[in-house]
């Protein structure tokens, strides 16, 4: 389990990267509004991306709950597994 | 933070971008001289940024029966449908949307908003999925959290990635609803119907068109995309607007199954909300009357639409991917917008600036929509304009 984490946790880290500032440091703890500036628009966006990285659909309505890297990583995973 | 202190957030975020004193989402509008030309700051401007495609709210008929209504039955309902009872009008209107389209049945709503809120709300629940194109409407987003059902977003009309995520769903295809615009609102558009409706079959969900801004612009009569592909058939519910074409206010769904009469009893916007005055109702049915006949004011549409377009794409203005009454300039940066948006109304053009999130993928837009009742000389006259600001919108 904690491999598949490391997995979608680096795999996430390369897509915030492109839309986060150069310099940012992008942890598990990162916030993705208050630290790198993803807004609404720019998060709908980046999940469409993830969507095809894992071939998984991640409804909106459950990103009303995220607001860190770890709870997305941890919402990829449980959409992942469900799919399975 | 506080309750009000998000609304200082909005008003600070409003100050650094907006200049002062400019309501530019709001614009006092003063004397309407006619259906393309009003007061703004004192001075006669042309009106670029209304959805009056076919030029009907002055039309002698539709004012004729407002007054009529207006004077026969009163100024409003004072109350919903299930409260108030329905008016002959309502039932009549609903008759003729039905013939219309000739379907079983039809609802009449009080705005285009609570159209797919009220019908989206009702058709999708917990446990339902709701697939919708990435440009919808806000109203389509906000019947979809309504619902409570969940809500996947496909591409901008991308039909190869519509059919991944119906694939992904597996047999919850068959408890999806998707919903898809005739005309974009944002570029101008059309949804890849064909497409669509075999995806749709193939793997079972149910199909909501939202013709708003395609009633009376598309087809031979004016229905809208479902005519103009012959396919009326494979969609299941079709949504849309009394304050485009028609040039009231209002909103109505159609549908051959026979259940949508019971989204009466159990939608919450069509239950709590007081329904359409009898002069909007009036009118209304007078301007569907003339949209049904309206042949001629279709070509003058088209006909306007083709040639600003032409006219932007011969200047260089990144546009949507086709012609369209619904004509919008793609800017980089929401001050490049603004210029040209303040530019074109100093100059006599009153246009929609459309800023991030409202516009698509974080551009922004100045949109223009055309009407039949436009002149040549009019759409020429904002040619000239936006070739003179061409500079400030690239800059």
């Amino acid at each position: 389990m904690a491999s598949d984490y490391e997995d979608v946790l680096q795999k996430l880290c390369h897509h915030l990267r492109q839309l986060s500032p150069s310099d940012a440091d992008i942890t598990p703890r990162t916030d993705l509004i208050e630290q790198l500036a993803i807004d609404s628009v720019k998060l709908l966006n980046l999940v469409m991306e993830i969507e095809d990285e894992f071939d998984i659909s991640v409804p909106i309505n459950a990103l009303a709950d995220v607001q860190t890297v770890d709870e997305l990583t941890n919402l990829i995973l449980r959409i992942r597994s469900e799919a399975r | 933070m506080s309750l009000l202190d998000k609304l200082d957030a909005v008003a600070a975020a409003r100050k650094a971008l907006l200049p002062e004193g400019m309501d530019v989402f709001g614009i006092p509008v003063g004397q309407i001289h006619s259906t393309t030309e009003a007061e703004i700051g004192g001075r006669r401007i042309l009106f670029l940024g209304t959805n009056n495609y076919l030029g009907l709210t002055f039309a002698p008929e539709c004012l004729k029966a407002a007054h009529e209504a207006l004077d026969a039955e009163g100024t409003g309902t004072t109350g919903s449908r299930m409260a108030s009872g329905s008016y002959g009008g309502h039932r009549a209107l609903e008759r003729e949307f039905a013939e219309f389209y000739g379907v079983l049945s039809c609802i009449v709503f009080t705005t285009g908003y609570q159209a797919n809120l009220a019908t989206i709300s009702c058709l999708a629940g917990a446990g339902d999925v709701i697939l919708i194109d990435a440009d919808s409407h806000a109203s389509i987003y906000d019947g979809c959290r309504l619902s409570g059902a969940e809500i996947i977003r496909f591409r901008h009309n991308d039909m190869a990635d519509l059919d991944k995520r119906l694939r992904r769903l597996g047999e919850r295809s068959r408890s999806t609803l998707i919903v898809a615009e005739g005309i974009y609102s944002m570029l101008g558009d059309r949804a890849a119907l064909a497409d669509m409706v075999r995806l749709k079959d193939a793997y079972g969900s149910v199909l909501l068109l939202d013709e708003a801004h395609s009633l009376g612009v598309l087809g031979a009569t004016g229905q809208g995309l479902v005519e103009e592909t012959g396919l009326i058939e494979g969609v299941d519910f079709i949504t849309g607007t009394f304050s485009k074409s028609l040039g009231g206010i209002g909103g109505y769904c159609i549908s051959n199954h026979p259940q949508l009469d019971q989204l009466r009893y159990v939608s919450r916007p069509y239950i709590f909300t007081a329904s359409p005055s009898p002069a909007t109702i009036a009118s209304t049915r007078a301007a569907l009357r003339l949209l049904r006949d309206g042949t001629t004011l279709r070509e003058q549409l088209w006909s306007n639409a083709h040639r600003l377009y032409s006219r932007l794409h011969e200047l260089g203005y990144r546009l949507g991917p086709e012609p369209s009454p619904i004509v919008a300039a793609i800017l980089d940066t929401p001050q490049q917008a603004l210029a040209l948006w303040s530019g074109l109304l100093q100059h006599g053009i009153y246009v929609n600036l459309m800023l991030p999130p409202a516009a698509p993928d974080g551009k922004s837009l100045v949109r223009c929509s055309v009407s039949a009742a436009h002149t040549r000389d009019q759409m020429d006259f904002a040619g000239r304009v936006f070739a003179e600001l061409r500079a400030t919108a690239m800059s």
